[in-house]
């Protein structure tokens, strides 16, 4: 299978895992437009490449090292969105499927290039969120700032958004996205890196979300808390 | 640099009994941590409420009087750090470094007490002498924390006091602290931070010169490894090569740990709080608060359907509640004051007659149609926002205010609004943005307050029907979300989204309650008084001398060919211009009649009503506007209302005349 396919269906297992937590072949087939049987045969040849679970009639799950690669996918077709949007204003519907066909052919060199010009966009024109680059950096300064030397190395531990931890999920900044006066304002109310928080519960309707932090409760925009990525403790409390 | 802050307690120098010198103390901290409280305690009601010189930042100063010592107090903004990346912060800094208070307050909440010590040890970088006043116990007793207070004394080289200011308890203490610290000056310990920062810190320090101003030199190196712009700024005059070098030594930084030189530091001051906290703080029964009453409510207030419920009733209910206690109020007192002299707002007669008639009628308009109202409004609120209920509503509105380019904190002035607009507009300081102080203040001239509330009621609700009264209403809603729309996008600048402390709940304290509504209408009094009297005086001299008759005539092309009213509304009009319910009074007095079905057609009433509700913001709401925005915005909001009260009244005569 071509490394372009097989990304597209590492996406696409990765949005239905999301919202339906096991992605079936019917729903995968679908979201792909194309037949249930050749999605049997791709899950086949997914599996034994270690990117997936699949378990036949049920479905597929994506392994660490296919989620892994299907986020990073993501990450890149989002930033091409945003770039195709905001810089040159292709239109609407067709950015989507402009982003896809570039998305596997992306460098690293160029996505970070992308993503600082675009300024470390927080989510794409859909209003989905854009990942955490895995480079070795605690904030954007040191990709934004002339001055800062080259960030080198990139992370071993998987970064997720503060957004999407559940209600009493303990776990550590690692990561605050945007330029530096967001992350000033959030260093100082006591969100230093690898301090621990504990996510209390989202607001309705995309409302601010609420953390505990050294013995305090922030409620903190929806947007800002986009900008925050932490590594999970796993921990359950209560 | 700071001598012996180790000995602050062996060499007390109390002010000789002929000291007649002020001293000046200034609280600082967090929001949310009893500052105020501790303030009015120190104070009592006697405080000044003004703004911080060219700044809408909110200033609180008054008088402690204690063994004979006169002291000034002020009430710095309440902060989280000291960058000055908000004009609070800059107001707060600015303050230690060029007035240099004789000692600074910092109150501290004892149960977050690592968050507070990070503000402390920026403020002991200012080395300006201190005093630590630990606040909350009684909430951190509960919490299961206790504190050795002896300990965190001798680690920060300063006195720590340990006070719950709602009941007053400590307040002795604390006095009599700031009374031998006038003297003693206790200078707080330099905390040193990690090897590596410390290193650049001293290296910065050699660069400059002796004499840097206002800032400690330590401040200074601190604030060029972070790159404050203010402080290169400043530098770079002197000192060019520290700021050249300070930068080279930030961007070393940068590279070590991954992230800004500013961001940095703070982690630095937080793993020296940490530090603190680990040998000060003991928790007995960790882990029993898992699920506290705080959490207990919240369950039911940030409920996506039982909050918004919750929400709903408790507005409503406030506004309920002042109209049925503001009418009765309202009542009995214009009861007795009319036994007093008659309340008639136009005569005829000698010129003393007629400006005592006007002051008279004014007071008694003031005294009996906003104060009755005003009150049991702010009472109910500050009880909504003492428990802490109203930052939940705050946190639950947050998306919605987005759409008027607003974040959660908004609903704090908008709700006051329907109160009195005068101290709805000053209340917006606590908004951060200037793009978005002034679009509150702006969308808050426009909610009905309660004199257009009683417009409403009194000329719709009473002589059409209940149901266009609150249409009126609903248009007026969508009306603000429209134009917070528009103005969001037409006016330059920024919106800053939100992040807000979630204080617990608890029960609210009754010197908070009364202190908070006493402010609110203290502002309305010494701005709404006055000009509802002279607006008053002048007024009615206008009319006796003749001079309202061709106003009338004046106004009339746009009174009865665009709105289609009768003509003797033109003066109405221009009462309304003093006081909305002004209108109302205007109204029975021209036409000697209160049965308005009788003098207007039900489509007049409405239009009348709608231009009332909208057209310039009353003279008291300008003043204030001028007063916190300038007057060319104040100016701009006026023309702008008044053009729009025209067109919408316009148009809704004529698409009510087909229908009606």
């Amino acid at each position: 299978m071509a490394s372009e396919q097989l990304e597209e269906y590492l996406e696409s297992i990765l949005d239905i895992e999301e919202m339906d937590g096991i992605a079936k072949t019917s729903a995968i087939a679908k979201c792909m437009k194309v037949a249930p049987a050749s999605v049997t045969e791709a899950l086949q040849t997914l599996a034994d490449k270690g990117y997936v679970h699949y378990q036949p009639y049920k479905g597929a799950t994506l392994t660490g090292l296919g989620r892994e690669m299907a986020r990073k996918v993501k990450r890149r077709h989002r930033l091409l969105e945003v770039f195709l949007n905001d810089v040159l204003h292709i239109s609407q519907e067709n950015i989507h499927d402009e982003a896809c066909r570039m998305e596997h052919t992306l460098s690293e060199e160029t996505e970070c290039a992308l993503c600082k010009m675009l300024k470390a966009p927080a989510r794409c024109p859909h209003g989905s969120l854009i990942e955490a680059c895995d480079r070795q950096v605690e904030s954007c300064s040191a990709c934004l700032d002339e001055n800062a030397p080259d960030p080198s190395g990139t992370r071993d531990e998987t970064l997720i958004p503060v957004t999407s931890l559940a209600p009493g999920q303990k776990a550590k900044i690692a990561f605050i996205r945007g330029d530096s006066s967001v992350v000033q304002r959030l260093t100082d109310l006591g969100l230093t890196m690898r301090t621990e928080i504990q996510f209390v519960r989202k607001a309705p309707l995309l409302g601010p979300v609420e953390i505990a932090v050294r013995k305090t409760r922030l409620a903190i925009d929806h947007a800002i808390a986009d900008h925050i990525f932490v590594t999970a403790s796993g921990e359950q409390a209560g | 640099m700071s001598g012996c802050g180790e000995c602050n307690g062996c060499n007390p120098k109390p002010p000789g009994p002929g000291a007649r010198k002020e001293y000046v103390v200034a609280l600082a901290g967090n929001a949310n941590v009893g500052k105020s409280a501790t303030f009015n305690q120190l104070t009592g009601v006697d405080q000044e409420i003004g703004n911080w010189p060219g700044k809408t930042v909110e200033r609180a100063e008054g008088l402690l009087q204690y063994r004979g010592q006169r002291i000034r107090v002020i009430d710095l903004p309440g902060i989280y750090s000291i960058t000055a990346l908000s004009t609070e912060e800059q107001v707060s800094r600015e303050f230690i470094a060029h007035d240099h208070p004789d000692v600074v307050v910092n109150v501290v909440d004892a149960s977050a007490l690592e968050r507070n010590l990070f503000f402390t040890l920026q403020l002991a970088e200012l080395e300006s002498p201190m005093i630590l006043a630990v606040n909350q116990m009684d909430l951190a007793a509960q919490k299961g924390i206790s504190i050795d207070f002896s300990k965190l004394s001798s680690l920060l080289g300063v006195p720590v006091i340990p006070t719950v200011a709602i009941q007053g308890k400590g307040m002795t203490e604390l006095s009599d602290a700031i009374i031998t610290a006038v003297g003693t000056r206790p200078s707080p310990h330099v905390v040193l931070y990690g090897r590596e920062v410390e290193e650049r810190i001293r290296k910065t320090m050699t660069l400059l010169h002796e004499d840097a101003g206002d800032y400690p030199a330590r401040w200074i190196a601190i604030k060029l490894l972070e790159g404050d712009p203010d402080t290169v700024w400043e530098t770079k005059k002197q000192a060019p090569e520290a700021v050249t070098a300070a930068r080279a030594f930030a961007v070393e930084l940068e590279k070590i740990h991954g992230e800004p030189a500013g961001t940095i530091l703070s982690g630095e001051r937080y793993h020296a709080a940490e530090r603190m906290v680990a040998e000060v703080v003991k928790y007995r029964m960790p882990g029993l608060h898992e699920v506290s009453m705080t959490d207990r409510i919240d369950r039911l207030a940030l409920h996506p359907v039982l909050g918004y419920l919750l929400l709903i009733l408790t507005i409503g209910g406030l506004l309920v509640w002042t109209f049925i206690i503001g009418a009765w109020i309202s009542g009995t007192l214009l009861g007795y004051l009319s036994l007093a002299a008659p309340v008639e707002p136009l005569i005829t007669g000698s010129v003393t007659d007629i400006v005592f008639n006007g002051a008279w009628t004014g007071f008694v308009a003031a005294l009996t149609l906003i104060i009755p109202y005003v009150i049991p409004f702010y009472l109910f609120l500050a009880l909504i926002e003492d428990s802490g209920f109203l930052t939940r509503f705050s946190l639950m509105l947050d998306q919605g205010m987005h759409k008027m380019g607003l974040h959660g904190k908004a609903i704090i002035p908008l709700v006051l609004g329907f109160g009195c607009t005068v101290p709805a507009c000053l209340s917006c300081r606590i908004i951060e943005s200037p793009k978005q102080k002034f679009l509150a203040a702006f969308l808050v001239t426009l909610v009905p307050c309660s004199a257009r509330t009683i417009v409403i009621l009194g000329v719709v609700a009473a002589f059409v029907n209940i149901w266009w009264a609150l249409a009126l209403y609903v248009f007026d809603f969508i009306l603000i979300v429209i134009l917070g729309r528009i103005a969001f996008r037409v006016l330059p600048g920024e919106s800053v989204g939100m992040i807000m402390e979630m204080p617990d709940y608890h029960v609210p304290s009754v010197p908070v309650v009364i202190g908070q509504t006493w402010q609110r209408t203290k502002s309305l009094i010494w701005i709404v008084l006055p000009s509802y009297i002279i607006g008053s005086i002048v007024i009615t001299a206008l009319y006796a001398l003749g001079f309202l008759e061709p106003i009338n005539a004046l106004l009339s092309p746009v009174t009865v060919l665009l709105l289609g009213l009768p003509v003797m509304t033109g003066i109405v009009f221009v009462f309304g211009i003093i006081r909305k319910e002004m209108t109302i009074l205007a109204l029975a007095a021209i036409f000697g009649t209160t049965i308005f079905s009788t003098i207007m057609t039900p489509v007049q009433l409405i239009v009348f009503a709608l231009v009332t509700m909208l057209y310039v913001p009353c003279i008291s709401t300008i003043l204030a506007l001028v007063q916190e925005f300038g007057w060319k915005r104040a100016l701009g909001i006026t023309v702008l209302e008044t053009v729009l009260a025209i067109i919408t009244g316009a148009l809704a005569f004529r698409a009510l005349s087909l229908v009606m």
